[in-house]
Order: C-alpha cells, then sequence, then structure tokens
C-alpha cells in the first residue's frame, strides 16, 4: 500500500508514523426522521489504508463518515473500530480515536490557530495548558504553519485553514481519519498542497476514509475506492478497477460526466 | 419673559437641586448602584440558566425555561415587583429583616433574566451549528463544548442588546420604591420625589434624572463601542498576497508533504 520514497525519505522518517487501525461498516444503515439516506453499506478498511468515497452529492457519503463518530446515531447494523463494535461505547471516547476534517474547516474563530489544536488537548485529554500548547505549535509546525501559530482564522487562507483543522484532529492521536470534502472550498491553487499533505498522512500509516470530488486524489493516493449513489455502495474497488473498468452503468455515467 | 422665568423655577431652581445633592449622591446614587448591579449579576446568571434550559435537548429542561420566559416578560414590571415584594414579606422578614429591599432586588432579577435569558439564547443559536460539532468531533461532551466554544461566541455577539438590558434594569430599579423603602434606603427617584413634595419644586427630580443620565449614557455609547468593533471585525491589515506563497510555504514545509504523488 506504500509508495517508495526514494529522495525525500530521511525527512519522512524524522516524522513519527501513525498506527492506523481498521474499520470495518457491516450493513450500515442510516436515516433522518423516516428518510433512509443510507442502506445496508457494508465495507473493510485495512489498517493504515486510504479509502476514498466518491460520488454525487447527496449519495450519503457524508452521513456514512458522521455515522462513523456517531455524530449521527445509526439506525441499524454495525461499525467495527480496531474489531469492536463502536455502538454502546461511550460516543466521547469513541470520537477521541477518530479524527474528522470539514468542509468549511469549522476552526473557532475566537481562537488562534494554536489553541485551536491545543484546546481539546487540554479539555478531553486533560493536559496541562503549557504541554497542550506546546504540542499544538509542533503540529502546526508539520503542516507548515510554525510561523502562523498565533493568527487567528480569519487572518489564514482557506487552505492554511484547512491545515490546521488537519493539525487539530491529529494532535488528539486518532486511529482513524475522516475527510468530509476537506477541499471543496479551497481555492483551486491551494487545493494541491491540502490533498499533498493528506497523501502523507497516508503513507505514515493512518486510516483515512476521504469524502472527495478529487478524481485524480482517489486514483494516486486511494487503497481502495467506494463509488456511492442513492445511499448505497454500487461500486467498490482498486482505483484501477473503478476508473479504467467501472462494471455498473451508473459509475460509468458518472466518470464520463467528471473526468 | 415670563414663561421662562416659570421653566426655570420649576425645573432648574438649582438652589433646590444643591439643597438635595449630598442625599442623592450619598443615599439615592448609591441605592440606585447597589440595586442595580446587584440585580444584573442575579439576572445575568439566572439568564444563562435559562437559556442554556431553553436549548437543551431535552423537553424536561426546554417547557419550564418555555414558561419562566412568558410569565416574567410578559407581566408588567409594577405588578411582578409588588406581588413578590408583599407577597414573601414574610418569608423575606426571617431571611433578611424587615427591609424590602432584598425582595426588590430578586424581583428585579426575575424580570431581568427572562429578558436576558432570551437574549443568550438567540445570541447561542445563531452561533453556526459546524461549531459544536468540531468540539464534539473532538470528543468534548455537550457541556464543554457549550461553555468552552459555542456559548462565549454567542454571548459575545449579543453585547450590544445586552447592555441595553443593564439600561431597562438600572431604569427599572425606580420601581422598587413601590414596596416602601426607609430613609436610608431610598434610591434616586425616590429621594428626588421626597425633595419635589416637600419644596413645591421639580428641580429635585430633574436632578435625579441627570444622576440616571449619567449612569445610562456612558453604557449607551459602550454598546456603540461593542458594535463597531464586532461589526467591522478585528482581521489583521495585510498587503494583497500571491497564491503561490502559499504553496511555496507547503512544499518548504513539512516532512508531511515530503514526496507527494499527486
Amino acid at each position: 500500500m506504500n509508495t517508495p520514497i526514494s529522495t525525500k525519505s530521511t525527512a519522512v522518517q524524522e516524522v513519527p508514523a501513525f498506527h492506523g487501525s481498521s474499520l470495518e461498516l457491516r450493513n450500515l444503515t442510516m436515516a433522518y426522521g423516516d428518510i433512509e439516506v443510507l442502506r445496508n453499506v457494508s465495507l473493510t478498511v485495512a489498517p493504515g489504508t486510504t479509502t476514498c468515497i466518491i460520488g454525487p452529492s447527496g449519495s450519503g457519503k457524508s452521513t456514512l463518515l458522521r455515522g462513523i463518530n456517531r455524530l449521527h446515531e445509526p439506525k441499524s447494523g454495525d461499525v467495527l473500530l480496531a474489531g469492536d463494535t463502536i455502538l454502546g461505547t461511550n460516543p466521547d471516547t469513541l470520537r477521541t480515536r477518530i479524527g474528522m476534517v470539514f468542509q468549511h474547516f469549522n476552526l473557532f474563530p475566537d481562537h488562534t490557530a494554536e489553541e485551536n489544536v491545543a484546546l481539546a488537548l487540554w479539555a478531553v485529554k486533560g493536559m496541562p495548558k503549557a504541554q497542550a500548547m506546546a504540542k499544538a505549535r509542533q503540529r502546526l509546525a508539520e503542516v507548515g504553519l510554525a510561523e502562523r501559530a498565533d493568527h487567528r482564522p480569519r487572518d489564514l487562507s482557506g487552505g492554511q485553514q484547512q491545515r490546521v483543522a488537519i493539525a487539530r484532529a491529529l494532535a488528539m492521536e486518532p486511529e482513524v481519519m475522516l475527510f468530509d470534502e476537506a477541499t471543496s472550498a479551497l481555492d483551486p491553487e491551494l487545493v494541491k498542497g491540502v490533498l499533498n499533505l493528506m497523501a502523507g498522512l497516508g503513507r505514515r500509516g493512518m486510516t483515512m476514509l476521504v469524502v472527495t470530488h478529487e478524481m485524480g486524489f482517489a486514483r494516486k493516493v486511494a487503497d481502495q475506492v467506494v463509488f456511492m449513489d442513492e445511499g448505497e455502495v454500487v461500486e467498490a474497488g482498486t482505483p484501477t478497477q473503478l476508473f479504467d473498468n467501472p462494471r455498473s452503468e451508473r459509475l460509468q455515467r458518472f466518470l464520463s460526466e467528471v473526468l | 419673559m415670563d414663561w421662562l422665568n416659570t421653566i426655570i423655577r420649576t425645573f432648574f431652581d438649582f438652589g433646590a437641586m444643591a439643597e438635595v445633592l449630598p442625599q442623592l449622591l450619598a443615599v439615592g446614587l448609591l441605592n440606585t448602584l447597589i440595586i442595580s448591579i446587584a440585580a444584573t449579576v442575579l439576572g445575568t446568571v439566572l439568564g444563562m440558566a435559562v437559556a442554556v434550559m431553553g436549548i437543551s435537548p431535552s423537553k424536561w429542561l426546554r417547557v419550564p425555561a418555555r414558561i419562566y420566559t412568558d410569565l416574567f416578560r410578559g407581566l408588567p414590571a409594577i405588578l411582578t415587583i409588588l406581588l413578590i415584594g408583599q407577597g414573601f414579606a414574610r418569608l423575606s422578614q426571617s431571611v433578611f429583616g424587615p427591609s424590602p429591599y432584598p425582595l426588590g432586588i430578586i424581583a428585579l432579577s426575575l424580570i431581568a433574566s427572562a429578558y436576558i435569558g432570551e437574549i443568550f439564547r438567540a445570541g447561542i443559536l445563531s452561533v453556526d451549528k459546524g461549531q459544536g460539532e468540531a468540539c464534539r468531533a473532538l470528543g468534548m461532551s455537550y457541556a464543554k463544548s457549550m461553555a468552552l466554544v459555542v456559548v462565549p461566541q454567542g454571548v459575545r455577539r449579543v453585547l450590544p442588546a445586552l447592555v441595553n438590558q443593564f439600561i431597562a434594569i438600572v431604569k427599572d430599579s425606580s420601581l422598587v420604591y413601590f414596596l416602601g423603602l426607609l430613609v436610608s434606603e431610598r434610591e434616586l427617584f425616590r429621594v428626588g420625589q421626597d425633595a419635589a413634595v416637600l419644596s413645591g419644586n421639580l428641580s429635585p427630580l430633574v436632578a435625579a434624572g441627570l444622576f440616571y443620565l449619567v449612569i445610562t449614557v456612558p453604557l449607551t455609547h459602550l454598546v456603540n463601542h461593542f458594535d463597531n468593533k464586532f461589526r467591522t471585525g478585528r482581521r489583521r491589515a495585510a498587503p494583497p498576497t500571491s497564491g503561490l506563497q502559499e504553496v511555496k510555504e507547503l512544499d518548504a514545509a513539512s516532512p508531511l508533504t515530503a514526496g507527494s504523488n499527486t
């Protein structure tokens, strides 16, 4: 799964590796009121791999992510994190193990970049504040924002804000990262930087579920691509299988529109 | 210019004003400030409780908060003050002594908390839902995400409305005189009125009015200050930048992005 890295391997080794956990969805069904927006989705994500979820808007991609960290409670089915069911556990504890990055960043506007990253470290993990701030600066440095640790979100570009959001999620040392259209709200010029950052996480062993419209990213970085439509998984497989030999008519149609 | 003289004698008799000035300062202003500040603090604390109950996911907290707000916001202030001030007089006597002063403060606080609760509630609800979600996604409990992120943002947005409510409390503090206060407990209005009755001249009341303005006008300007500050925002001024700068920042920056394969 890992891309061999030749020229810059020393730099990569300086950063500690992640220990991503496996994730498995079994017949996951989710509903808003009476309307089922996700039907019987089953999916296996091996530890340290990247799964990209593609598909049209309203196909249930975001809902799927929100079921995994229980921001929205599943109606039926099961989700297994590192082999154990997540249902029936304390959702707050579960969410410390699963990082999430949102389309609109959702940074805290009255906090500086480092305060954004440090907040959950002391408020949830009980780390002393000075230590939390030090760790926050370290995480920000890893995403290229050491210089801007004291900036508030409104003084940062979209790309910088999203990198702060990624640093904020990583600081909690999650076992799985969920990306919900993380680059959809960014300047075109800044998309690549954030995608590279995400690809780097994957190479270092993070388990990632990435909802994205960036087909180039899905093709190059994903170990598994899942195509969803109308709340169901239409097709899943390796990028080569899905992009070069789409079997279903629906996916063929989708790809002919977006590529 | 007879009418002018009449006006000056009725409203601006400086002799009568000077006579009542020591009392206005030592008794009236002091008591008005004590009542207003106590009612503001109590009303703000109660109001925050009512607001948090009002947005709670639980019906058992939401409905009582709703009824409380409708009740104290819907009744005339003077009626609430009289009902509480006289209705609980005996109970209050055993706790605070014979003075109706504490009951007046409590009645004012209850009224204020209904309004302040609605102000806070509106502010908290105006905060983007993504803020709470980001907190929850990081593993924060509902209580912590409210206390540390959502409520502070909501409160900051409604500061102007809140200060307006504080001004209303200062003015309403004059209603406490209906409960019958001891001479030393009189607030600005009562001191001015007593002197006006004695001297047969409205100038002491005008003087009392000036004192109210001394308190409320600076508060009004505080509102405008907040309003300007929060409407224009606090974005740092920066020269126009090239997107390339950020692209470079990323390329140079991090081991994380090194060896990218996109």
